[in-house]
């Protein structure tokens, strides 16, 4: 059942009320709603209870690279853009489009070149840039996006563009979503976990609200890990306070509330203390699960990840972690990819940075059987111009590359297009909302169908424009 | 076409309907208009570049009704001809409507009210919210409230619940109008005020509460959320914004109970109104609330765009309770907004100044609150002071004759020769500044200072600039004297390079430390000389490159006016003459000298305080951007027709002559009787303030989309009461208060829960977890350590560390306040939209990027780990425990009686005192057995834990309190 059905019911059913008729049989509809506004004693299941087709990914782990990463130096292959190298930017891509920082400068524009080579990795052969030579080595697992479009030029409201469909704030995030539409396995974490890591480049700011729930009620709002100090918010005790104070209190406040509930009788009170309990089990689960030193060491090699040192490599880590214990939708942002200067060197750095990481993620999932139910996807909020700004490039959003692996993904397949200087999409192109039809398909949610109503609209992921899934990545 | 096969199967349904239904009648606007909404208007409604088939439902002339290829879609009174029935009902999927991709579908029930609606003649009703409120009759001697909810009442088969007990009654009213708790005693009166008389107790009550400045800190919480205040700018880097004095007007607004009106009028256009005041300007800070960006690469005319649509989102949302925000890029798909009428209404705002991209430019200085009062005091001062420098006495007589004798020869005073000691080294330029190297003490000749002795130094002539040294960080003093024949006035005017203090005859008259090159008249100032030697003294210091300094005395040049009077004899001088020179006497008459000193200073502190004035972001008005019709929102598109402002097509026009209408008029017609929106939306809020939600339901949207309300008539006679009463809000508020509706019991029986479970009958009170603000709020209560001091700056609670990492542009660390201010209401926690504090947001505060009428109220483990392990809530629960230990009585029982009465309003049944009881008793035994987590336990947060009150005590009942803070009840209104 789709939110939408569920309105209709409602609705129905506030009529019929209205009408006096006191039929009860429709109150059980009013769950969904009820739990999803207040909280709930239950577990949170979902809205849709029944996929719309056969789902083939159970969680998301999405690697975004914050700053824009340069599709020409990472995923694109343009020899065209080479030759032209420090020629002057034919007019005819640049006229009257949108541009960031070479604002005013539309006259002078020059080409600069690809600054790394490309090679040939695995049996498909895909084209990937030799700075990322680990992701390289699981070329065939993953398949690579190069007409992606956006249509927002500044980081802030691309990431938000990107994580919600929209520049307008307020609006839920796709992890917000998927939780809403599917709820999480994880019993003692959240179901939308934020990381991050930094490195590489200039560290753009992200404001929360790329993993804010927006409408949609807060419990579906990202909660952000952190390596360093509090893992979680609050999830520490009090100095002086020990684990067991902890319980005493906590079961101190549980008994007191259901002594109270005799009289009060409200089912937010079974809610409460199911909600004290879950605290009081993340607080005893979370730091354990942070905790990657007891590790293998082979494993922690294959990531290239130190404990506790908070990097990327980390991070990917414990995503693996955390997609284990069922949380749903787990998010790490790398702010190191805002390149406007020094991209040859700056790129290399950022690369070296999360290549291993990324690979390791794909390749451990597999061993463990989990990559056919993960969904990764790998890209920034938007690309790079072909332009050069001094020896950098600007932000560019007319065409850019991602990649994702796993989760229902036939690996080994490139998909789209940029023209020969990779300015625009021309082949295939992938705007923003069918990538979010895409990760929603592979769910087994029509996008069409997923909607929830927010001053008197029905908002989809996907806005209201047509979005298609791109069907020829799907294995 | 008509397909009868159909019809047997609905009327089956309808009959049944309709037999359930027969006293109740039908409504297009509840029952039809909210199916077709839904169902129909995407693609048949107001937005005419989606319409299909040249056909919309949403309105009577929409072609429905017309015969078009022999075919009808609605025939009134005749369903089974009708175009519509065959579509809705049809298993066709190419003709079914709505479309099946639609992802829309109808109930059998539906489309049998929808028949029956046809069947009765298909009437058309305008959307209930755009029409014009029509107050309906009260019997006089009935609570209008009570009487429309009993009406509804009455038609199902409930009751209304029984009063709600008194000490929840008290709780209720005390959070609903001030957000914080009742004390014990404010509890105990209202019990016995409650036994004798409720009605007037409820009354006495609401009263007191309105008139705490906590209601109108309480009621700005739920304005800033509509208006989207905060203290920094939004996008990307999210940096400070200055408008916390638009916060406290709003507060202040509300505790003076504004009308609304007026309250509007101030808010949208306070800048263009005539011979606008300073709280008027700073109201119109409203305008400058919005999200903004700093961020490089941002293009201008982008973020015109997308400012000029945040702002029409917010009016259309704060004061229509519409979404015309949702015209930007096409009409609207329910109601009839246009993309022009959107256009339109940004146009009303194109005339405020602000840079598209970039830091705000600073706000203007304002002077309020305790600046105000200051500058105040001071003005009062200065005025007595220089009415008393304006009387003369017998002495001051005395001495003016003498004076008059002595300026005969000769008044200039005797500069004497200049003394040097310096360079004297001081570490650095404060410490140079402020050491008193030793000449401040008095003149030694043979003083011996860093190495230096005092130098003769004729040479340095009066009105040149003289180079000291270049010793950086360094002092220098000079010394001479002034001899005067009569106590006299000596102007002077100063240069320094840099720092410069001033002593004569000991005492210090000048202090300003400062970096300059040294040059004439940087500082005047006017020395009053007593009738002989007088010792002056002035050190300068140097910060680094050469130091140096200027010095002129201006003498004491008499008006000529006073010359020509005093070259006559005294006993020849007219009464004019007379009156010039005795004017002129008290301006430099010695006796009066103080005074003048005093005014000095207080002009001194008036100017520094006017220089350094809060500043705030206000409305400022210049010639109006071209606000274009975008295609589709794109902002390259430059294809689009001007627009002028204008309000909402559909809903009038202004009648502004040939004048472009201006946000003065725009705020007019929010608040005219012609206005069917605004009343409605602002009381249904106020309802949700008491009620937990609104009458209708969709606090957020009035418009076609949004549900019929629960009490139409209740809505509107309360909407038409707001204006006729002056939009007096208290009065509002008093009357919902006042209802028996309001006082009664919250508690739902499972089976009034199943029957009516949104409680849209109100056949009781709602009950719902407070607000955050109020979550923190009381927590710091119960201990004693909140403060109350109304408006000002915002504060910073503690949070946890690294909680802004990823700010950047610049990157920031949180630094939390300290003393006082870090006990300040939540109200005042600043306001960061990218982080909200992370204890707010976890209790549902919202980041106001966008306009929130609601707010979501959530239960979730997050909550209890903020109130668990906020340091916050546990310095919070440690005052709470001090307070217990010292007020609560002797032993355990009394004790946790004591803290549930301040926390619950009740004291504790015995299985709650045993449970508390047993916990401290462990925790007691616990904290003997290990002293130092104590201790530890006892210093979380910045208050020093009492010295007099044992660790372990202090300990065991700091977690009691912390349990009773941690439970549901106390963050619950009931």
């Amino acid at each position: 059942m789709t939110s939408a059905d569920l309105q209709i019911n409602r609705r129905s059913f506030l009529n019929r009320s209205g009408f006096g008729i006191g039929s009860v049989a429709l109150a059980s509809l009013l769950n969904n709603e009820l739990d999803a506004a207040p909280g709930s004693a239950e577990k949170w299941t979902g809205v849709i209870k029944k996929p719309h087709h056969p789902a083939r990914a159970k969680r998301v782990i999405h690697l975004c690279m914050a700053g824009g990463p340069s599709h020409l130096e990472t995923l694109d292959y343009k020899p065209e853009l080479a030759k032209m190298n420090g020629k002057p930017m034919p007019q005819s891509f640049t006229k009257g489009q949108p541009i960031a920082q070479l604002q005013g400068q539309a006259n002078k524009l020059k080409v600069l070149g690809p600054q790394h080579e490309f090679q040939n990795f695995g049996k498909s052969g895909q084209h990937i840039s030799s700075i990322l030579p680990q992701i390289g080595s699981v070329a065939d697992d993953i398949a690579i996006v190069r007409s992606m479009v956006t249509e927002q030029i500044n980081h802030d409201p691309a990431h938000t563009f990107m994580n919600t469909g929209t520049q307008i704030s307020g609006r839920p995030s796709m992890g917000s979503w998927l939780l809403y539409g599917l709820g999480a396995e994880a019993e003692d974490l959240p179901g939308y976990v934020v990381l991050t890591s930094v490195g590489g480049g200039q560290n753009q700011p992200i404001a929360a609200r790329q993993w804010h729930s927006g409408f949609l009620p807060s419990r579906f709002q990202g909660v952000p890990f952190h390596a360093k100090g509090d893992p979680v918010l609050y999830v520490t005790n009090p100095k002086g306070v020990s684990t067991d104070d902890q319980r005493s209190v906590v079961n101190t406040v549980n008994a007191l509330n259901g002594i109270h509930n005799k009289t009060a009788d409200d089912p937010e009170i079974a809610a409460r203390i199911a909600q004290y309990e879950m605290a009081f089990k993340m607080q005893a689960s979370v730091p354990g699960l942070m905790d990657v030193s007891k590790e293998p060491q082979h494993v922690l090699d294959l990531y290239g990840a130190k404990p506790g040192d908070g990097s990327f490599a980390s991070n990917c880590l414990l995503a693996r972690r955390l997609a284990e214990r069922g949380v749903r939708f787990i998010q790490l942002y790398h702010r190191g990819w805002d390149h406007h200067g020094g991209i040859k060197n700056a790129s290399k750095n950022t690369a070296n940075l999360v290549d291993r990481g990324s690979a390791a993620l794909v390749k451990d999932l597999k061993e463990r059987g989990m990559l056919e139910d993960t969904l990764i996807i790998w890209g920034g909020e938007f690309g790079r111009t072909p332009m050069a700004q001094g020896n950098g490039r600007d932000h560019h959003i007319k065409g850019f590359s991602m990649w994702m692996a796993g989760g229902g993904i036939k690996g080994g397949t490139s998909h789209g297009a940029t023209d020969e200087l990779g300015y625009n999409s021309v082949q295939d192109i992938v705007h923003v909302r069918d990538l979010h039809a895409t990760l929603l398909h592979l769910f087994g949610i029509d996008c069409r169908q997923f909607s929830h109503k927010f001053q008197g609209l029905d908002f989809r992921l996907t806005g209201v424009k047509p979005a298609h899934v791109i069907k020829p990545i799907l294995a | 076409m008509i397909r009868p096969a159909t019809l047997p199967l609905l009327s089956v349904i309808v009959f049944g309907l309709c037999s359930a239904n027969a006293d109740d009648g039908l409504l297009f606007n509840r029952d039809i208009r909210p199916l077709l909404s839904e169902n129909c208007f995407a693609c048949h409604g107001p937005d005419e570049h989606e319409r299909k088939a040249k056909m919309r439902l949403d309105v009577r002339d929409g072609g429905a009704f017309e015969k078009r290829d022999g075919i009808t879609a609605i025939i009134p009174g005749q369903p089974g001809e009708s175009e519509l029935m065959f579509r809705l009902t049809t298993e066709d999927k190419d003709e079914v409507m709505p479309p099946p991709k639609s992802g829309k579908k109808l109930k059998p029930a539906e489309i049998a009210l929808i028949k029956k609606w046809i069947a009765a003649g298909a009437e058309y009703q305008g959307h209930w919210s755009f029409n014009k409120p029509i107050k309906p009759k009260v019997e006089p001697g009935l609570h209008p409230v009570d009487h429309f909810i009993d009406k509804k009442l009455a038609t199902s088969s409930l009751k209304p619940a029984t009063p709600a007990e008194a000490h929840t009654l008290i709780r209720r009213i005390s959070l609903d109008l001030t957000g914080i708790l009742p004390t014990p005693t404010e509890v105990d009166d209202f019990h016995m005020a409650y036994a004798k008389n409720p009605t007037a107790a409820i009354q006495t009550t609401t009263k007191r509460l309105l008139t705490s400045p906590r209601y109108g800190e309480r009621m700005a919480a739920f304005w800033l959320d509509l208006v989207r205040y905060a203290d920094s700018i939004g996008y990307h880097s999210d940096t400070n914004m200055d408008v916390y004095l638009y916060r406290e007007w709003v507060i202040n607004a509300f505790n003076a109970n504004q009308p609304f009106d007026q309250f509007t009028r101030e808010q949208i256009a306070g800048d263009l109104l005539p011979e606008a005041s300073v709280e008027q300007k700073i109201a119109s800070g409203y305008n400058r609330l919005l999200q903004t960006t700093e961020e490089g690469g941002a293009q201008a005319k982008e973020y015109i765009t997308i400012y000029a649509a945040d702002r029409v989102r917010n009016i259309s949302g704060a004061w229509m309770g519409g979404t015309l925000g949702c015209a930007q890029c096409h009409d609207h798909k329910y109601d009839p907004y246009t993309s022009k009428d959107f256009y339109s209404m940004a146009a009303f705002f194109a005339d405020i100044k602000e840079n598209a991209v970039g830091k705000r430019a600073p706000g203007m200085p304002a002077a309020t609150g305790q600046h105000k009062k200051r500058i105040a005091d001071l003005d009062k001062k200065i005025a007595e002071l220089t009415q008393a420098t304006m009387v003369s006495s017998p002495e001051i007589k005395a001495a003016q004759i003498q004076w008059e004798q002595s300026v005969a020869s000769s008044t200039k005073p005797a500069l004497g020769k200049w003394h040097l000691i310096g360079p004297i080294p001081g570490g650095d330029p404060n410490k140079a500044f402020n050491t008193e190297f030793g000449p401040e003490k008095g003149i030694n000749p043979k003083a011996v200072i860093a190495g230096k002795k005092w130098q003769e130094r004729p040479d340095l002539a009066d009105g040149k600039v003289h180079v000291l040294g270049s010793d950086a960080n360094s002092a220098w003093y000079l010394y001479r004297t002034i001899n005067a024949s009569v106590a006299t006035q000596l102007p002077l005017s100063l240069g320094s390079d840099d720092g410069i203090r001033v002593w004569l005859n000991g005492q210090e008259k000048l202090k300003k430390n400062t970096a300059r090159g040294a040059a004439p008249d940087q500082e005047k100032m006017t020395l009053e000389l007593r009738q002989g030697i007088n010792h002056f003294l002035m050190k300068i210091v140097n910060h680094g490159g050469g130091g140096g300094f200027y010095f002129r005395a201006d003498g004491n040049e008499l008006p000529l006016n006073v010359v020509t009077a005093l070259k006559v004899p005294s006993g020849e001088r007219s009464e004019a003459q007379k009156k010039e020179i005795a004017q002129y006497y008290l301006g430099i008459s010695p006796a009066l000298a103080d005074a003048r000193t005093k005014i000095a200073a207080a002009e001194q502190e008036k100017a520094g305080l006017q220089k350094n004035l809060p500043r705030t972001l206000v409305s400022v008005s210049m010639k109006p951007r071209d606000i274009r019709i975008l295609p589709r929102g794109n902002w390259l598109d430059d294809s689009g027709e001007i627009v002028q402002p204008a309000i909402p097509k559909f809903l009038g026009k202004l009648e502004t002559g040939d004048k472009r209408a201006t946000r003065i008029d725009l705020a007019n017609w929010l608040i005219s009787a012609e206005n069917p929106m605004t009343a409605r939306t602002f009381v249904n809020r106020l309802w949700k303030l008491f009620f937990g939600n609104g009458l209708a339901k969709n606090v957020n949207d009035l418009g076609s989309q949004g549900q019929w309300p629960s009490h139409p008539e209740l809505l509107d006679w309360l909407a038409v009461e707001f204006v006729a009463s002056g939009w007096n809000i208290q009065h509002i508020i008093e009357l919902i208060v006042t209802s028996r509706a309001y006082s009664q019991s919250s508690h739902a029986s499972p089976g009034l829960r199943e029957r009516d479970p949104l409680n849209a009958l109100l056949a009781r009170q709602s009950r719902f977890r407070v607000d955050a603000e109020m979550v923190r709020d009381n927590a710091l209560a119960f201990g004693a350590i909140l403060t109350e001091r109304l408006g000002g700056r915002s504060n910073k609670p503690y949070q946890p560390t690294g909680y802004w990492r990823h700010l950047n542009f610049p990157a920031r660390k949180y630094a939390h306040d300290g003393g006082e201010n870090q006990y300040r209401r939540a109200l005042y926690t600043h306001w960061q939209r990218s982080f909200l504090h992370p204890s707010l947001l976890a209790f549902d505060a919202p980041s106001r990027e966008e306009c929130t009428a609601e707010r979501p109220r959530s239960n979730t483990p997050l909550q209890a780990l903020v109130l668990l392990n906020d340091i916050t809530y546990v310095e919070a629960a440690r005052a709470f425990a001090e307070r217990i230990i010292r007020e609560g009585g002797k032993d355990s029982k009394s004790r946790i009686n004591w803290a549930m009465r301040i926390a619950l309003s009740r004291n504790g049944n015995a299985q709650e005192v045993k449970l508390l009881g047993d916990l401290q008793a462990s925790q007691q035994k616990r904290y003997i057995a290990d002293e130092k987590s104590a201790a530890a336990f006892n210093t979380v947060g910045l208050r020093p834990p009492p010295k007099d009150i044992p660790a372990v005590e202090l300990a065991s009942w700091t977690t009691i309190a912390r349990t009773i803070l941690n439970l549901h009840e106390t963050i619950t209104r009931y």
